[in-house]
């Protein structure tokens, strides 16, 4: 018999967290782009293309951070794909983002075969990101077990949060992207430049969901699985409208979504459920939130895109 | 009693009809001609940069989806149930839906046909056979109801839920045949379906089935519907501006709902196609992506029913072409998907194309 405490306990909060962390970046990146008045559904691709370069840059060249660094590079190398098609030439958003998802599934498979003859993946790459331990925090009972001791990407997309929180409501800058997001004639009047913006805020999209990406890949199981982001990029997507498209309302919900992440696992890896039906459970869950709360969540633009006069 | 000179001069009127017709049909297609050309050009950068000759990828590619009936048997083969699944998503998409939960559509579609075309054998064949098709149909519809009313009801983003739902249904469609209704052995899947549920072949020895025509008539239904039925001009209406088809007294939620039932409706049949017609039993991840194949083919065909057949096709030679040219070169067979990728986002941006022929130097 399975107790009560074999499924609820502090290590499902530490996976918790775990889980919750990609989200945490990719939900960031939806809230920059979003907020400039791009929709980025791309998320779920650069997110995939962030997970095989890390472990791809990692696997060639042995350096995690190396890994992390191109997984960056990768997501905001796809984030100016979007940006031109949808900036400069007007293109659909919606259209541009699944192409960009088709084509990340599409070329790492492609290349996942190139690299290591197989289109499942890699094999286990050895230099993973490995845990830190946060001195103190990590001697406190019951929360040092949760938050003390965790892979770096935990702690930088923490940090990333109030960053972003910071950058987008406590600086003129932040304030110009909002303008640009809601007003792109009257913020371009005020001397702002539009476009400008725009491409910076889709192209920092980009890399937050290939940081994102990379700790799937690194910081969670240290290999490269074919199509393993799994939906996750617009888990994020529901995460950023759920939380009101604010940094720390997309933290909340993703730790939401990453709970039942969490709880997916730990009911498969126990195994009195068939892991098929047990597995739907954060598709169905992000179902239901984005029913119950989408009537009263309203965005912060209407994405059209902006032609100068 | 028609006299001899009017037949003449209906058969007249009749060409010089169809060439005009046929020219405006290629300038309007030329765009996505073009962003064909491009996609191959840029999977070509790929082919080479990977240390493949893409002469002879894409030779491979074109001799193995045409070379013998095999290869043309399975190019329609695989291009029926893209034709279907591109079906659902531009008729989604005329009402301003983006369904891309296509392929989830698509699996519960096949797995309730399935369900019917094992439930008995004491049917006779014109009643199996209809009853399979359409349990498939409304397999796919259920899978569209419910991101439809999400969507009307309370607002819930429908490329978010179409796509989460897809999900489920792949975890559904696996459990139901690892457990209930797996059939004795290893291998994931059902036992097969009776006789009198199975689609007839329609050109032996090849695979292909009668699940193409049905694709054909689907086409002609769904430009019908939205061409020619009220319902069809409201959902075109809420596609151009809902606030102006709600003024003028259109009913916003039932075209939605609609629109999205009448989708899943078809990516169900396509499923139905597959299982009733090739597979005759249900098996775990018998869909390659079908519901990603759809969206780049309706895209690619103008969103228009007919050139989503002839995108179908296109998309439905690659394919069979490349698993041809993986057998015989080595290439992975995802450049295909590469490729798709590449015209959608091409598609995504006729100016781009103009920029990029203005750049080469040619005119539009």
């Amino acid at each position: 018999m399975v107790s009560f405490f074999d499924i609820i306990n502090v290590g499902l909060f530490a996976a918790t967290l775990r889980m919750a962390t990609p989200l945490i970046f990719a939900s960031l990146g939806g809230i920059f782009s979003e907020r400039a008045g791009i929709i980025n559904i791309a998320l779920e691709g650069m997110m995939l293309t962030g997970a095989f370069a890390g472990a791809f840059v990692t696997y060639s060249v042995g350096n995690p951070w190396l890994g992390v660094f191109s997984a960056i590079l990768a997501g905001g190398l796809l984030g100016l794909v979007h940006g031109i098609i949808t900036i400069k030439f007007a293109g659909d958003q919606i259209v541009s983002g699944t192409g960009i998802n088709i084509f990340a599934l599409g070329f790492t498979a492609y290349m996942s075969q190139i690299v290591w003859g197989s289109r499942g993946g890699s094999g286990p790459i050895p230099q993973g990101l490995g845990t830190v331990s946060i001195p103190f925090l990590a001697d406190i009972p019951l929360i040092g077990e949760v938050i003390g001791k965790q892979t770096l990407l935990v702690y930088i997309a923490l940090i990333a949060v109030i960053a972003s929180y910071l950058i987008l409501f406590k600086t003129p800058w932040g304030i110009r992207v909002r303008a640009v997001g809601e007003h792109p004639g009257a913020a371009d009047t005020t001397g702002v430049k539009v476009y400008r913006t725009k491409y910076f805020c889709v192209i920092a999209s980009g890399m937050l969901a290939g940081l994102g990406g990379a700790f799937l890949s690194l910081g969670h199981v240290n290999l490269f699985r074919n199509g393993m982001t799994a939906g996750r990029g617009f888990i994020a997507l529901a995460a950023m409208i759920l939380g009101g498209w604010s940094p720390f309302g997309a933290l909340g919900s993703s730790l939401f979504f990453g709970f039942a992440d969490a709880l997916q696992i730990r009911l498969q890896s126990i195994g009195s459920l068939p892991s098929q039906i047990v597995l739907t459970l954060p598709y169905i869950l992000t179902i239901i939130v984005l029913a119950v709360f989408a009537r009263r969540r309203i965005a912060p633009s209407d994405y059209k895109p902006y032609e100068k006069e | 009693m028609i006299e001899k000179s009017e037949i003449v001069n209906r058969i007249k009127r009749f060409f010089s009809n169809a060439f005009p017709k046929a020219i405006v049909l290629l300038r309007n297609s030329l765009p996505q001609i073009i962003a064909v050309l491009f996609a191959l050009l840029v999977g070509a950068i790929v082919l080479a940069a990977t240390g493949h000759s893409p002469i002879e990828a894409y030779g491979a590619v074109l001799a193995g989806a045409f070379g013998d009936i095999y290869g043309i048997g399975q190019t329609f083969t695989q291009a029926t149930p893209i034709i279907f699944t591109a079906l659902a998503f531009l008729f989604a998409f005329k009402c301003g839906l983006f369904n891309i939960g296509a392929e989830g559509q698509l699996l519960m579609g096949g797995l309730t046909a399935a369900l019917v075309g094992i439930s008995t054998t004491s049917l006779p064949i014109f009643v199996h056979l209809p009853l399979a098709l359409i349990a498939g149909a409304a397999g796919g519809a259920l899978w569209g109801f419910f991101p439809a009313v999400l969507k009307a009801k309370l607002g819930a983003n429908e490329v978010i839920t179409t796509l989460m739902l897809s999900y489920v249904a792949v975890g559904i469609t696996s459990y139901m045949v690892a457990y209930p209704i797996k059939a004795p052995g290893m291998v994931p899947q059902t036992v097969p379906i009776a006789n009198s549920a199975e689609l007839p072949g329609i050109l032996p020895p090849t695979q292909l089935s009668a699940s193409f025509i049905i694709a054909l008539i689907s086409a002609g239904i769904v430009a019908y519907l939205l061409e020619r039925t009220i319902i069809g001009y409201e959902i075109r209406a809420i596609g151009l501006n809902t606030k102006a088809a709600e003024s003028g007294g259109i009913d916003i939620k039932k075209g939605i709902i609609l629109a999205l039932v009448i989708s899943g409706a078809l990516a169900g049949l396509g499923g139905a196609g597959e299982i009733l017609g090739v597979h005759h039993r249900f098996i775990d991840g018998f869909s390659p992506g079908y519901g990603w194949d759809g969206l780049a083919v309706a895209l690619i065909g103008g969103l228009n029913p007919y050139g989503a057949i002839l995108a179908a096709v296109f998309i439905g030679a690659l394919r069979s072409g490349g698993q041809a040219m993986s057998r015989s070169t080595g290439v992975p067979l995802d450049i295909v998907f590469v490729l798709q990728a590449l015209v959608i986002l091409f598609v995504a941006a006729p100016r781009l194309i103009k920029y990029l022929l203005k750049r080469g130097g040619y005119k539009w």
